[in-house]
């Protein structure tokens, strides 16, 4: 972000300013991905004149930057009339879809509308690893030709690059397709629970060891490796104050049923644009005033944790652990895997574990025939 | 200036009053600029009908101590260096275009 970017979004702080709202269109796809966090039914979405009205409302609110996601936002028949209106509303706009509706007429009137940018998702360089992780045969190939279009008309696209058990040698070869097709790279090595609480995907998440290597790679992380990787020295008297991050105090998400959450990643209920006006959830959510209120100083563990100054631990993901002002584990492994050096909250985590026995052969007697099964440690007679 | 120039909001931008300032994005490069609250006057009153030199005289000079050359000057100025970021349309003539209202914080 640019010093001026940063400067505007601390006056948006200061005069309380929503500066980015995150708008699902839909949670429809034409594809599966393994490590979707969406129920892809549609359980209502708001109308075309709905969301008009709300991107009126935004607009009076002070939204500046609009992410309109979903979802594939081209699943529904009235993206292009409700994109004409944000960009009527003057929002710099940033598009994310899979591409695979993007054909030339697309491209076209996309280019014609002027958004700032459009991110599409590869996961892969290779087809068979990409299409099995979105489910759609071909799906790869068609989210390439997309790039290819938009980046005829000169569009900034962005490639993200979600790693996952599946795909974790991949990047590098996303990366390089990135650069042959112009568009910038971006990867984000976190697989978060879906927006019911359901914390099965998070089996895809990628172990420990990959994601060290992931921080330790010199092409990804800068020339700075060393000091991104240090030994963190623990918050200081300011870093106590600092805002955990954007959402609920410049930055908020919106729904296609037109529910406003805190971060698309924190799915606290907060209001709802259909009862209630935007800027009016906006100002006097409770739930948003609670988000608000948090400062690294009330949080007991991590305040006390040596990364609490440089951790990137997120306030929605903590929420979907249970406590908002409580650990984010997947942001203590991160920190663990970037350092080497374990969060009070895993040191906690591993001292009230159940207590860790040597191997141990247990054996059932005069039961035929056996299977041996090694579980864990365990060797079993089932 | 012997002839009017009337100037008008390009249509290629994303642009959001904050305040007493107003951040202005070029949709071409994404470029990020702030407009102080001078300078927000003009771009809110460039409406493409009315003439560069009636906006300087009815809505700067009414509220700010200036006289009508030397803020015609700047404004003339101001307006140039935004047309050459291709955030404003300059011309010599009424500008028509689809409106582009801003969205301002209340």
């Amino acid at each position: 972000m640019s010093n001026l970017a940063v400067e505007m979004a601390g006056k948006a702080l200061k005069l309380g300013i929503p500066l980015s709202v995150h708008l699902d269109l839909t949670y429809r796809c034409n594809e599966r991905c393994v490590h979707c966090y969406l129920d892809h039914h549609d359980h209502g979405e708001m109308s075309t004149a709905e969301i008009k009205d709300l991107l009126d409302q935004m607009a009076a609110a002070g939204v500046f930057y609009l992410t309109i996601s979903g979802g594939e936002i081209l699943m529904r028949r009235d993206f292009f009339e409700i994109l004409e209106h944000a960009r009527l509303r003057t929002f710099c706009i940033k598009l994310k879809t899979n591409g695979i509706l993007i054909r030339k007429q697309e491209a076209d009137r996309i280019n014609a509308l002027g958004v700032e940018s459009v991110q599409i998702s590869i996961y892969s360089h290779v087809p068979e690893v990409h299409d099995a992780i979105t489910k759609l045969p071909g799906s790869l190939e068609q989210s390439i030709e997309a790039i290819r279009r938009l980046r005829a008309h000169g569009i900034h696209v962005v490639i993200a690059n979600v790693l996952m058990a599946q795909n974790v040698t991949d990047y590098a070869g996303v990366r390089a397709l990135a650069a042959e097709l112009g568009a910038q790279f971006t990867m984000d090595p976190t697989i978060t629970p879906m927006m019911d609480g359901d914390r099965s995907i998070l089996d895809l998440n990628v172990d420990e060891a990959a994601l060290r290597e992931v921080f330790r790679n010199e092409s990804l992380v800068g020339a700075r490796i060393e000091e991104f990787c240090a030994p963190p020295q623990g918050p200081d008297a300011d870093q106590l104050d600092m805002l955990p991050c954007s959402a609920g105090h410049t930055a908020c998400y919106v729904s296609p049923y037109g529910d406003v959450y805190p971060c698309v990643q924190f799915p606290l209920p907060s209001g709802n644009v259909r009862s209630t006006k935007f800027v009016d959830i906006w100002r006097d959510s409770p739930q948003l005033n609670e988000v608000r209120s948090i400062t690294l100083r009330d949080m007991p563990t991590c305040s006390k944790c040596t990364h609490g100054g440089t951790c990137s631990r997120c306030p929605g993901l903590a929420y979907l652990e249970g406590n908002m002002r409580g650990p984010s584990y997947q942001d203590c492994e991160k920190s663990y895997a970037r350092t080497g050096i374990p969060s009070e909250n895993l040191k906690a985590r591993k001292a009230s574990s159940q207590p860790y026995h040597s191997l141990r052969l247990v054996q059932i007697h005069g039961l035929h025939p056996t299977v041996e099964v090694f579980t864990a440690g365990v060797i079993e007679n089932r | 200036m012997s002839s009017k120039r009337y100037v008008a909001r390009s249509t290629a931008i994303a642009a959001r009053v904050l305040g007493d300032e107003t951040m202005v994005m070029s949709a071409t490069n994404s470029t990020l600029f702030t407009l102080d609250e001078v300078a927000t006057v003009i771009w809110e009153s460039a409406d493409g009908a009315t003439p560069l030199e009636e906006i300087v005289a009815k809505k700067i000079c009414t509220q700010y101590n200036i006289t009508p050359e030397v803020a015609l000057k700047d404004a003339e100025g101001f307006v140039e260096s935004l047309a050459e970021h291709g955030l404003m349309l300059l011309s010599d003539k009424p500008i028509a275009q689809s409106t582009t209202a801003l969205g301002k914080t209340k």
